[in-house]
Formats: C-alpha cells, structure tokens, sequence
C-alpha cells in the first residue's frame, strides 16, 4: 500500500493502490450513486429476511413470507385442474365412441391421452406409440383384441395377461415344441408363412387344422376374443420371418400389460383410450 | 487515513442551461417536436385489417406474439426482420457517429429530448438561468414552494403521457385508455406508466446529464467510431485565444476573438466549457455554437469560432489555410462502406418482405415411426403441416400429394383433404399419405413427395417438397 496523495496532473487524489509504480486515481462515485448501493445493501437484508435465503444444515431458512416455488408449482396445478374440471367431468360423462374428432372435449382428451401415454405408455409401446417387438404398433390398423373405442377402454382399463385383474384379457397360446415333432413346426411354419399368398397343402395344413385353427381360425383370421392375430395380414407383432415365427410356435408367447383402471384416474384411462384411438388406426 | 482521504462521493454541481436562439436550437426544436409526436400519436393512427384483426396501424401484440406495422405483419417466426431492423439501426449509428460524432446523443436520444422539453417546462415556470440560480439559492419561501410545485406537477404529467403512451403500443390505444381512466386495465399497464412516469419525472428532472456522464455505456462506444475526419463540436483554440474582455484597453490588439463572456459555458446543458477541448460530458448539441455566433456577430466578427470541427482540419487552419469543405469529411471509405451496407441490409429486408408467401405452410415429416405397415401391407407415412391464415378471414384451403399417382392422402380424424383456418391462426393437422403394397413407393426407401396446398376461394397455391418413407427405408 502506497500513500494517498494528491495526484498533480489531475488534481486527483490517489487510492493509494500501487501495482509496480502504476497507481489508481479515486474516482469519486455521484452521491445518488453511492445511494443506491446503500439501497440496494438494505434491499438485499430485507429480502433475506422475506424470501428463503440462508442455507442451514438442513435446508434453509423460509423467509416471514412463507413463500416457495414449489407452493407456486402446487398452486399452478391446481389452478389448471380447477379450469380444466368442467372438461374432466364432461370427459368422464361421454359417450367415447360418439366423441366428434376436432370438438373440444375431443381435442383436450387427445391432449391428455398423449401426456399420460408419454409417461405411461411409452416405456414398452414407445413414444409415439410405433411399438417393438412384442408390443404392438398402435399407429396400425391389426388390432389383437379389437380397435373399437369400447375394446381400447377395455383393454387399457383391465390389461391384458396380467394376475392383478380378474377382467384382465386373457389367452394363452401352448408352447407347441412340447407336443409337434420338429418336423410338424416346420411344416406348419411354412404354411403360415405361405399364408398372404393362399397356403399350401400338406403336413402344414393338416398341423395347422389341428392345433392351430381353433384359435386363429380356419381361415386363420385371427379370432379378437382370444387375442389371436390375424396370420394372413401383413402385421406381425413378434416379427414374420421364419426363425421368429418357429421360437413363437416352439415356445408360445406370453405378453402383459397392466390393468390401468387399477393405477390411472377414469378420465386417465378414457383419455389415453381415445389418444391410441385417434393415432391412425381407431375403429 | 491520512489528510488527503476524499469523500466517497461526488455531489452534483446543478446545471441551469441559458435559453438560446440559433440556427442549431431551431433545428432541435423541429426534432423534438417530431419525435414526440411520432411517440405520442403513432399508438392513435388506425389501419383497417380486416373484421379479425386489430386495426391500429402500429401494435405490438404480446399475447396474440403478432407485431403489426401498418401493412406489415410480423409473426413470431419471422422475428429476423426485427433483427435485421437493428443491424440497420447499428449500422445507422455507425454511420452517424463516424461523420457527425455523438449526434444522435445531442439530437435524438430521448433523453437529451425529454430533458430538453423538462428544461422548456422549467424556464417557462422559473424563468431564465439567473432567476434559476437565485431560486435555487433562496430559502424555502411560499413562492419558491409554489414554483416548484407547479414545475414538478407540469413534469408529472408529461411523464405519465410518457409512460402512458407507452402502453398504447401493447393495446388498442382507445380501448385501453377507456379501461385505464375506469381503473379497468390489467395491473401490468398501471405499473408500467408507474415505472416509466417515475424515470421520466427523475431522468428528466433531476439526473440528466447524470445519465448520460455515468450510466450510459454509448458515449464511451462511441468515442472508438470516431476518427479525425469526424465533424464534432470544437473551440477554434487558435482562433480565439488568448481570450480577454476589455477590446479598448492597450493591448488588445493581441487577443483573439473569445471575449470570456461565458455565453457557450452557460447554454451548455451538461455543465461543461466547451474551450477546455473535447469532453467526455459534451452530447454535441451544438449549442454553443448558437451562443458564440450570436455573440461574435454582435462583436462584428465571424461566426464559428465554436462550431463542428474535424482534428484534421486543426493543423491546417493553425497554419492560416482552410480546412476541408465539409462534404469530404463526411464523404469517406468508412462513411460510404457503412451506408452501403445500411442499405444492402434495408433492400434484403424489403426483397424478404415482397416474397413472403401469402400462404405459410410448413411440412414436418413424423420420423417416429418412419412409416406404419397397414394389415393390407400398404405403407403409411404421416405429417404435421402447419398452415397460417394471416388474413382477417377464415380461409379454406386443399390440400393434395404429388409425385407420384399411388399417393392417397387424407386427414387424421375427420379424412378429406380440405382444411379450415380461421382468421389470424395457425392450424396443425396430422396428415397421412397411403400407398397400396405393391406400388414402388412402398417399396422403395425413399420417394419424392410434393404437398400443394390450395386456397378454395382464390385458387392461390403454395407447396412444399418433403419424402416418402418405404420398406426399404
């Protein structure tokens, strides 16, 4: 620290900062500048005081205001969902399958339906509901158990497979590897792959009349009430090449998906029904 | 602390600028009256629009995000035109500011203009600089508070005209006082004219040249555009010293042509002398140079002894020359690059303006899934298109794929290909294109897929090239 002196070139004082022989001259702030510091130190007490602030061991102090920003958060969903119970209760009200597509309720049910899809839908039929193996395309128009409104409801609403539902949609397809002779898979996997183009005869149409027509159908059609696909269509859930289609004979397939009445809000359930709905392949 | 510690602080010497009359002051009276003007009544001037649409010429439309200009509208998607509008506005200033100095600081800057017009609202209430001054040093007295009362009431009011016309940019003007005047308006608007009465009342008033020495960032930007050539306000040094007042005493042949009289220093409106050189304070606005003029035609001398200067003319006219006329200060690579590309900025945006589409239509492809096998095996692909209908009426448009005949398209939900937009609003419709199994696009990886888009009424017609997604994507 140098001395203060009074700078005879400017008239100025210095503020006695030296930095290798390169002093700091003292500018001397405007009154109302120096003011407003004051102001702005005094602002800063107070609003310590009134907001949180102060960092404990746990947590931190919560200012006189009570004020939070998840209480603000909390307050917004609120005040949504306050605006939003007319629609809610008009929702949980309607005749689903007689929705106009384009009114209101319509409109607020896809936008619902897509935000619980997302966030419950989405881990296994993906985001925008295209599907993987295993889990079916909802864009499409092949539908397992029915794409009718009422059978979207229905199966959102009570699943599929899964023990925690006496109303669960339930099937199961044998694991034919325990009662066909490899031979007789073969055969029958060949017929089912020869199926979009008429079939063929033979030891895979006498398997497939067997065992496997009482479920998918003489005309392999599929049966909605069982849950059995529809073998001729150009769809196929687990994938229609032949090694996939022998594992699903050999082995049987077993997919669940939960019974959502038990988990979602009706108007959770309706919402998300008419978003699958409306994707391109509602019936 | 030893004795030369200082305060902390520096009080403010207070200013009491002298009226003047002059060729600069008139000019300066013309702007202020302009500029406010334009301040104040542009929010007034209506634009029919159409039944929709609001029909004020200028309005900034915050919660609808649209801008209106006259026959200009401005959709949030188009916010490079406001972007492109403050390059120009930089360029604009560079411009100035390389040939002319700080003039917009001592023309057009609202605060030199609000100032200004505080300062009229001042003499007119408390007379001329020496009535100033002696009220200023009077003690309180029923006269002083009666003046000062009034002055503040006057500056009051043209701050809340201030802040109120601001917000008549935000909503329809008429409206919008209605509700003001019937404490109808939303809380935004009466703490906006709060805030920007009350720093119009304590700029204007109180700070002014406060602002400009020390919270202003554009003086000191503006003192690394200048160079020599640039015309600012000067002392002609050479020409008026060594000054002196007694012209008939002995000796006086000797002095140059400033005779102290302090005329330039009392007009000066941030407190400067303008003889001391060039000074961070000074706005350069010129009115010394009315003040010396009048005071060297009434000594019979020429005029200019303050007036703008080039640094490079300084040598020169110290050696008894002329400078350079004018016209080559200004007229320079720098001062000429700068227009050009002023301008090149103003004709792009005016091209831009003059091939907007009057249809807005964009296509997104949806990417997830790339395309949706249908149980006939035919292929799907669906798309987001956007329309905006800018009109102040609803419009219906067609839409329809081309590229290639196979394509089949219809809309989510209600299918068909016709689409309502009503007025002044965006549409989203999910759109899809089928094509039968065995037809190429379904088998291909990717086709050429073209949307036109039709207005029913007008048969005008926009289009956008997108792509068909197939297996063998």
């Amino acid at each position: 620290m140098a001395e203060k002196r009074l700078d005879e070139a400017t008239g100025q004082h210095t503020t006695g900062h030296s930095y290798d022989g390169i002093e700091e001259l003292n500018t001397p702030l405007p009154r109302w500048w120096l003011w407003c510091f004051y102001i702005t130190i005094l602002w800063g007490v107070i609003y310590t005081i009134a907001y949180p602030a102060w960092p404990l061991i746990s947590g931190a102090t919560a200012g006189v205001l009570g004020y939070s920003t998840r209480a603000e958060v909390a307050a917004d969903i609120e005040a949504h969902e306050a605006k939003n119970a007319a629609l809610v209760a008009e929702l949980v009200a309607a005749d689903l399958p007689a929705l106009a597509p384009g009114s209101d309720l319509h409109r607020y049910a896809i936008a619902r339906g897509s935000s619980v899809f997302k966030a419950q839908c989405s881990q296994c039929h993906g985001s925008e509901a295209a599907g993987a193996k295993g889990y079916p395309n909802l864009n499409d128009d092949g539908w397992l158990w029915g794409g009718s409104m009422e059978d979207i409801v229905y199966s959102v609403r009570h699943g599929i497979r899964n023990d925690t539902d006496d109303d669960a949609r339930w099937s199961e397809m044998p694991a034919f590897g325990e009662m066909l002779e490899p031979e007789e898979i073969e055969a029958v996997v060949a017929y089912v792959e020869a199926l979009p183009s008429g079939g063929t005869e033979g030891l895979g149409a006498t398997v497939y009349e067997d065992n496997c027509s009482s479920c998918h159908g003489e005309e392999s059609l599929g049966d909605r009430e069982q849950g059995a696909p529809n073998l001729t269509d150009a769809i196929w859930l687990y994938g229609g090449d032949t090694d996939t289609i022998t594992e699903t004979v050999t082995n049987s397939r077993f997919g669940v998906m939960p019974a959502w009445g038990q988990r979602l809000s009706e108007e959770d359930v309706r919402s998300v029904s008419v978003y699958v709905h409306s994707r391109g392949g509602g019936e | 602390m030893s004795d030369t510690s200082q305060p902390l602080y520096a009080a403010r010497e207070p200013v009491f600028p002298r009226r003047v009359k002059g060729t600069f002051r008139t000019l300066k009276w013309w702007i202020m009256i302009v500029t406010l003007a334009i301040y104040y009544l542009t929010p007034w001037i209506r634009w029919d629009r159409g039944p929709n649409l609001p029909d004020q010429a200028v309005l900034v439309d915050l919660a609808g995000r649209r801008f209106y200009f006259f026959w200009i509208e401005i959709w949030p998607h188009e916010f490079y035109f406001v972007a492109g509008l403050l390059i120009m506005a930089g360029f604009g200033l560079f411009l100035f500011t390389s040939a002319l100095g700080r003039v917009w600081c001592g023309y057009a800057c609202p605060q030199t203009v609000w100032t200004d017009l505080y300062i009229l609202v001042e003499r007119w209430i408390e007379g001329d600089r020496n009535a100033r001054v002696r009220l200023w040093k009077e003690r309180w007295s029923f006269r002083k508070a009666r003046l000062r009362l009034t002055k503040w009431t006057i500056w009051l009011l043209i701050g809340l005209a201030t802040g109120g016309a601001w917000v008549f940019y935000f909503a329809d003007a008429p409206t919008l006082l209605r509700d003001l005047v019937t404490l109808n308006a939303a809380a935004v608007a009466y703490s906006t004219i709060f805030i920007l009465t009350a720093t119009t009342f304590i700029f204007g008033g109180f700070m002014r040249e406060q602002i400009c020495v020390y919270m202003c960032p554009w003086p000191r930007i503006q003192a690394a555009m200048m160079d020599n050539d640039t015309l600012t306000v000067a002392y002609r040094e050479w020409r008026g010293e060594p000054r002196g007042k007694h012209r008939k005493k002995e000796g006086a042949e000797k002095l140059g042509d400033c005779i102290d009289c302090m005329a330039c220093v009392n007009v000066c409106p941030v407190g400067i002398d303008i003889r001391k050189g060039q000074q961070l304070e000074c706005i350069t606005c010129a009115l010394c140079i009315d003040a010396c003029d009048d005071i060297m035609a009434k000594i019979g001398k020429p005029r200019g002894l303050i007036d703008y200067l080039a640094l490079s003319d300084e040598p020169l006219e110290r050696a008894g020359q002329k400078g350079k006329p004018t016209w080559k200060h200004v007229f320079r690579t720098r001062t000429v690059l700068y227009t050009v590309l002023w301008a090149l900025f103003g004709l792009a945006m005016v091209f831009a303006l003059f091939i907007r589409p009057e249809i807005d239509m964009t296509v997104s492809p949806v990417r997830n899934p790339t395309f949706v096998t249908l149980s006939d095996g035919s292929i799907r692909n669906t798309y987001d298109i956007r329309l905006k209908n800018k009109h102040g009426e609803d419009r219906l448009f067609e839409l329809a794929a081309h590229g290639h005949p196979a394509y089949d398209i219809g809309l989510e939900g209600v299918g068909g290909q016709l689409v309502n937009v009503p007025s002044n609003e965006t549409r989203l419709v999910r759109v899809y294109v089928t094509v039968p199994a065995d037809t190429a696009p379904a088998g291909a990886d990717r086709t050429d897929l073209r949307f036109w888009v039709t207005d029913i009424a007008n048969n005008e017609r926009a289009d956008q090239n997108t792509t068909f997604n197939g297996k063998g994507n």
